[in-house]
């Protein structure tokens, strides 16, 4: 039955007990609330009570402090209605009362008046003024009219009753929690006061412990179980402070009694709400630390769980626990070995199963968080406890094991009277599982598999591996390996994929063990040599895992078909791969060595049959024919490659690979974003589980060797534990790719192979055609000039032998010159020179001989050769006749000249073409200047090649009878590049001048400076040609200012005067049109063309003359014109042209070089001259509008040769005055 | 004690551990106690973000040795091991370590030559 504060009742018991129902009914059934004192928050209480006869031993004596015995009100009955029975009893009896309250100095009490109607009608007696309540009230309560209260039919349903029922509740309430405010605060003030003392000698924890803990049963009693867990607690943390300062060198002196050394171990008692014999022993100050911390935890439990709080239960178990264990530690409590085991794994079931008791099924799944802990904690106390008493091994117990697991059985005691019935209770789980190894290992599977789904079920992976690991551990123990191996195998890939070496270390070895007993090989020996490279191992252990492996190679080295494969990286790391030659490009034919850079990770020298690196080969159909220079342009440079040392065999994952990226605007150029950008997310971001997958074990299982058509061996190597050097040796054979892709090693039986070379390393071998080249030493080819060929001949997989030549087939302008002494130099496809040998050149007629040195194949054979291509045709003058050839003109403006020579190659029945492209130095332009019926011809020679030359010897010859008389410096002159140098002649004749006159310009030159004696230099020479040039007639102009005026002036008329004289008699040559007035005379028209708009012409500007052909005619014509400017301003052109009546032209229909009308102007006339001098058919370019009018008759112009007018004005200057009035100054200020 | 620093898939960055011997037993409880920490981490969600509360506290206790957690908004995890009998260490005392701890981490992510995921090597990381 449960507590209750305790109310005593005197008086009238019979009445008492007639409303004693009803009252515990209804006190309970409203709730009060409770201020309390120190600030503690109110609270609402429902009040119960414990309703017991009022006797004076109830009360409290002096000293006692006993709160649960406590009476917290005492209340008088009484059914007094008569005044006369009142005096005579009653009153003396509630005197005594009092009386004795008062003695016990209580002051909680009421006195209760119970009327009922029916009594009051039988006494009619009664003073109707004042009640036997208001005399009790005079008497007792003289100023506490509250404390005695009236009851009016209790048992009768009527309104009356009912409020006099729940006025007399609320006054009981309110008493009973003045009462417990009191009483309990006083209650606390005493216990303080103890506490308070706790430094004097003599205090004692247990006494202490007694008194809150009456609190506590207190507070349990007033159902206030959250204030009842605050005073265990508060024990709690008292007792853990003095243990603690135990520790640190405080100790007190009750504390001795804890410390005494356990004797029993029967874990924590939860089912009994109060362990009254623990109690006991606690207030008898005989508990030891155990028992003590039982009864505090049995004590919280109980509380706990009445406040539905279980998971609490289960934290706060685990942490006592471990604090127990702790705790015994620190006070240096003797413990027999697995005392303690037993006692955490007993009180880890208990507290479970109490758990369980009170909680639905499913409840308890979703909160396995809360309680795996103590699974978890119970499973490795049986472990040791099993491994204590011999239950983990093979062999069983001895005699050693068996006396402790009696001592330790004895240590539990018989089992408790309230689990005796239950079948499961950890005492029986417990003793049974220490009686026989099978019931051992029975009981704990079971609690090791449930801790691991336990575990797996909340997602802690990681846990649930570590418990496996120990169930492995104890399968090891038990010589089952084969269980041991998965648990192993799950723990291994896990701390391989989060990369934690050192459980992987340990991990290892055991599973190493397992494998060995097993007689997995090939596993085992994998294993073997991932711990002989481990550096987390000591030396001594690596080299027995060495050792091991080394005994398995030589053991079966005999069965040869019998052969395992072990990853070849559990032994040595690729570290670098390096090429010779280091483009990694090999010829056919050609060597090939590769320098393989290894780290071993043996603890000892590791000596292998052979190491051999497997290459796969593809032709690639486009790259096969590429050349060395392609391979080798497209390779890195160094031909090496360096292999990122796999951390772990790759459980990392893959690096980052990072790069910056940058956006600009398009627009304003500036930046918009800039960022980094993985580069292998994919590789990266991939689950956990995909991962552990690629992990190396998985990959190890599928080594197989690739097929070894194309390997390359090296035999008895010797690997030192670190950096080592292996080099391959090879000839190439077919061309193509080769990419290593495994490689192997054998060490006995034993095949060591990398099943996967990343990144890829490989190397080309390729077959090449001989070939020749040819180009220019220097940037252009020189037409004139000896110029340098260089020939390169790749001589591909064609040996060169003596005697072969290169056939040259000379082309009619281009010369090899066969001077000097040329030499060959030969060397390898990676410019390693190897010789130099002579070559000699000869020449005959037609063909140009190179008899080539010997060179082997895939080599290089390097020459220079002198060549001279002859200027282009056109020097010469053929019959006396300019040459007329249209190639002239278009190379002229091209001013380059092609040249192909062919050549026979000894290797190929075809021959080769090649094309080779001269510029021409020089550029030539003559102008025919007249002066009078005087002739000059300047001829400009530009230097249009970047170097420099000097001329000389310049000179002019014509076929016709016609002398030149040099104007210009005699001697040698140089021309720099982009220079021109003038030369000019004044031509002289004797007789008749001819109408046609062939002219050729011949100059010697040489490149500035003379590098080495030019023999083959020619003479530039070029050809020009001269028609119509003599004179015939002579345009003067003269300005004349206005009669009255020294000087024109501008905006005044000027008169303009043009003369035209006919300077000789008709020529033979001459296409006159006579008109027939007695003389042969010609129609000219004139035109005054002012191009610097200098001046303004008034009137007609042009107009037509008719000149009889006979010298000395003159014609004179008058102008007016007006100058715009003041200066000197150059005189306006005039213009002659022969006019053309329509009809006399009938057979002249190519109407190119005639001009139209006079609208039309007339090319520049240094422009006509020149295509003149080219021939009349080139004359003029036509004009499209001349086209549209071909065929209308109409009168035409017919220009002039350029020598045959001589403007005697030309190059004129008159000075013009600016007019008076006008004084403008342009001033422009900028 | 121990410290550890590990990374968001749980690979040891670094390890230490004051006394060295033991130290496979160490290994063994910083990485189970990961469980704990990805299991808060993950009750915390957002919140952790938000609170900028790093500290995760005592992760579980085991009977030698208390397990402290701490996590940066990177979700790097520390994790400290304390012997559970030394007293000295409060909760206060524990937090602060964390932010040393963290400060120091922080300076060696500021190494440009530090690569980012590698074991972070002979670095004073000690509180």
């Amino acid at each position: 039955m449960r507590n209750k504060p305790i109310v005593t009742c005197a008086g009238d018991q019979n009445l008492f007990t007639a409303v004693y129902s009803s009252l515990s009914q209804q006190l309970p059934r409203e709730p009060m609330e409770w201020r309390r004192a120190y600030g503690r928050a109110p609270k609402m209480i429902h009040l119960e009570s414990n309703f017991v006869q009022f006797k004076e031993e109830l009360l409290p004596k002096e000293g006692n402090k006993a709160l649960l015995t406590f009476p917290f009100l005492h209340i008088y009955w009484t059914e007094c209605c008569d005044t006369e029975v009142y005096k005579a009893s009653t009153k003396d009896d509630i005197t005594k009362w009092q009386n004795a309250l008062r003695a016990h100095s209580t002051t909680d009490w009421l006195i209760v008046v119970v009327e009922s109607e029916a009594k009051k009608k039988n006494k009619t007696n009664i003073l109707p003024r004042t009640s036997i309540a208001d005399k009790i009230r005079s008497d007792f309560c003289n100023k506490q009219s509250d404390r005695c209260m009236v009851l009016v039919d209790p048992l009768k349903e009527t309104s009356r009753s009912q409020e006099s029922w729940s006025l007399f509740l609320a006054k009981l309430r309110t008493l009973l929690l003045t009462s417990f405010t009191r009483n309990l605060g006083h209650f606390e003030d005493e216990m303080r006061t103890l506490r308070e003392k706790r430094t004097e000698p003599g205090w004692s924890f247990c006494d202490y412990f007694m008194v809150q803990e009456e609190l506590a049963f207190v507070f349990e009693m007033l159902q206030q179980f959250e204030d009842a867990l605050v005073q265990y607690d508060e024990l709690d943390a008292l007792f853990s402070q003095y243990v603690l300062n135990f520790g640190a060198g405080d100790g007190a002196n009750w504390l001795s009694s804890f410390c005494q050394p356990v004797q029993s171990w029967d874990g924590l008692a939860l089912r009994k709400p109060i362990d009254m014999e623990k109690r006991d022993l606690i207030q008898k100050r005989s508990a030891n630390l155990l028992e003590l911390r039982s009864y505090l935890f049995s004590r919280q439990c109980t509380l706990l769980l009445f406040l539905q709080r279980p998971w609490e239960v289960s934290h706060r178990a685990l942490e006592l626990l471990h604090n127990c264990v702790q705790e015994l530690r620190l006070l240096e409590v003797s413990v027999p070995p697995g005392a303690l085991d037993c006692w955490v794994f007993l009180s880890c079931l208990e507290v479970l199963q109490r758990i369980e008791g009170c909680c639905e099924p499913a409840q308890m799944e979703a909160n396995v968080a809360h309680t795996v802990g103590l699974w978890s904690y119970a499973t490795e106390k049986l472990q040791s406890l099993g491994l204590l008493c011999g239950l983990v091994s093979e062999t069983g117990p001895c005699s050693e094991d068996l006396q402790r697991t009696v001592d330790l059985l004895a240590g539990l005691g018989a089992e408790r009277a309230e689990t005796a019935n239950t079948a499961q209770s950890p005492y029986k789980k417990l003793q049974e599982a220490l009686s026989s190894e099978d019931a051992f290992e029975k009981h704990y599977l079971d609690l090791a598999h449930t801790t691991i789904e336990m575990y797996n079920g909340i997602g802690r992976s990681r846990s649930a591996k570590l418990v496996g690991k120990d169930l492995a551990d104890f399968y090891t123990r038990k010589s089952v390996p084969q269980k041991a191996e998965p648990f192993l195998q799950g723990a291994l890939r896990m701390y391989q994929s989060e990369g934690w070496a050192l459980p992987l270390t340990h991990t290892r070895k055991q599973l190493a063990e397992c494998q060995r007993q097993l007689h997995q090989t090939e596993p085992y020996l994998q294993t073997c040599c991932l711990l002989a490279a481990d550096v987390n191992l000591a030396v001594e252990e690596r080299r027995l895992y060495y050792q091991e492996i080394l005994a398995f190679a030589a053991q079966r080295s005999d069965h040869s078909d019998d052969v395992l494969c072990l990853p070849l990286a559990s032994f040595a790391q690729l570290v670098s791969l390096r090429f010779e030659p280091p483009n990694s490009v090999v010829h056919v034919g050609g060597s090939l060595s590769m320098e393989l850079t290894l780290r071993s990770l043996m603890p000892e020298a590791l000596h292998l049959d052979y190491f051999g690196g497997y290459f796969h080969y593809s032709l690639d159909k486009n790259s096969y024919r590429k050349t060395a220079e392609y391979l080798t342009r497209h390779k890195p440079v160094g031909g090496s490659v360096t292999f990122q040392p796999e951390e772990n065999q790759g459980t990392r994952g893959p690096a980052l690979e990072l790069s910056e990226m940058y956006e600009k605007s398009p627009s304003e150029g500036g930046l918009i974003s800039t960022g980094v950008i993985c580069k292998n997310v994919h590789m990266l971001i991939r689950t956990p589980d995909t991962q552990a997958a690629g992990s190396s074990l998985e990959r190890n299982a599928a080594i197989s060797l690739e097929d070894g058509a194309n390997t390359l061996k090296c035999s008895n190597i010797t690997l030192q534990p670190g950096i080592n050097q292996i080099t391959f040796h090879t000839q190439a054979r077919e061309p193509g790719t080769y990419s290593l892709r495994q490689l192997g090693a054998a060490l006995g039986c034993l095949n060591l192979l990398l099943p996967h070379v990343y990144p890829i390393a490989q190397y080309d071998v390729y077959s090449q055609e001989p070939q020749l080249k040819v180009e220019p030493r220097s940037e252009c080819l020189l037409a004139g000039v000896p110029q340098k060929l260089r020939f390169t001949v790749t001589t591909g997989h064609y040996r060169v032998k003596e005697g072969d030549t290169l056939q040259l087939s000379n082309a009619d302008s281009l010369t090899f010159l066969t001077g000097g002494s040329p030499s060959a130099t030969i060397s390898t496809n990676s410019n390693c020179e190897v010789c130099q040998k002579p070559l000699s050149v000869q020449r005959s007629d037609k063909v140009t001989t190179l008899s080539l040195p010997p060179a082997p194949p895939y080599h290089l054979m390097e020459f220079e050769l002198n060549v001279v291509c002859a200027l282009p045709e056109g020097g010469r003058l053929l019959n006396g006749e300019v040459p007329r050839r249209k190639e002239r003109a278009d190379s002229c403006s091209a001013n380059v000249t092609e040249q192909r020579v062919s050549v026979d190659c000894p290797w190929s029945i075809y021959s080769t073409i090649i094309s080779l492209t001269f510029h021409l130095p020089l550029k030539a332009q003559h102008v025919l200047l007249s002066s009078g019926t005087r002739k000059y011809i300047q001829v400009c020679l530009e230097n249009t090649s970047v170097f420099n030359f000097q001329l000389s010897d310049s000179s002019l010859t014509t076929s016709q009878d016609v002398a030149f008389r040099p104007l210009h410096m005699a001697g040698a002159q140089d021309v720099y590049t982009r220079q021109c140098l003038y030369f000019v002649w004044e031509v002289t004749w004797c007789q008749d001048l001819p109408a046609s006159l062939p002219v050729h310009f011949s100059v010697n030159f040489s490149p500035v400076p003379f590098t080495e004696p030019y023999e083959h230099l020619q003479p530039f020479t070029y050809l020009f040609h001269l028609e119509h040039f003599y004179t015939l007639y002579t345009v003067r102009a003269e300005i004349l200012p206005p009669e009255d005026t020294m000087f024109c002036k501008t905006g005044s008329l000027c008169s303009l005067e043009i003369c035209i004289t006919r300077l000789c008699d008709p020529l033979d040559s001459e296409e006159t049109l006579t008109d027939c007035e007695g003389y042969r005379s010609t129609q000219l028209f004139y035109q005054v063309v002012d191009g610097g708009s200098n001046w303004a012409v008034c009137g007609r500007s042009s107009g037509m003359v008719v000149i009889p052909v006979q010298q000395g005619t003159r014609h004179t014509v008058q102008m007016e014109v007006m100058p715009l400017f003041a200066g000197y301003l150059p005189y306006p052109d005039v213009r002659l042209f022969r006019y053309l009546p329509h009809h006399s032209h009938s057979q002249q229909l190519d109407a190119d070089s005639w001009i139209e009308n006079d609208s039309v102007s007339v090319e520049d006339p240094s422009d006509v001259g020149s295509m003149r001098a080219q021939g009349p058919s080139l004359s003029t370019v036509p004009s499209t509008s001349s086209k549209e009018q071909k065929g209308l008759p109409m009168p035409r112009l017919q220009p002039f040769h350029p020598g045959q007018i001589s403007n005697s004005s030309a190059g004129r200057q008159i000075l013009v005055i600016p007019s008076t009035d006008d004084h403008v100054l342009e001033v422009n200020v900028t | 004690y121990l410290q550890c620093v590990s990374d968001l898939a749980n690979y040891p960055l670094y390890i230490r551990s004051i006394p060295t011997e033991n130290q496979l037993k160490f290994h063994y409880t910083v990485h189970t106690s990961l469980d704990v920490v990805d299991e808060k981490i993950a009750a915390m969600g957002k919140a952790l973000v938000d609170q900028r509360e790093l500290y995760l506290g005592l992760l579980y206790p085991t009977e030698d040795y208390k397990v402290y957690g701490y996590v940066t908004n990177s979700k790097v995890k520390f994790v400290m091991v304390v012997d559970s009998s030394n007293t000295a260490l409060r909760d206060n005392e524990i937090r602060s370590m964390f932010r040393k701890l963290h400060n120091s981490y922080t300076d060696v992510m500021c190494n440009p030559f530090y690569n980012p995921g590698d074991t972070i090597q002979s670095r004073p990381l000690c509180v």
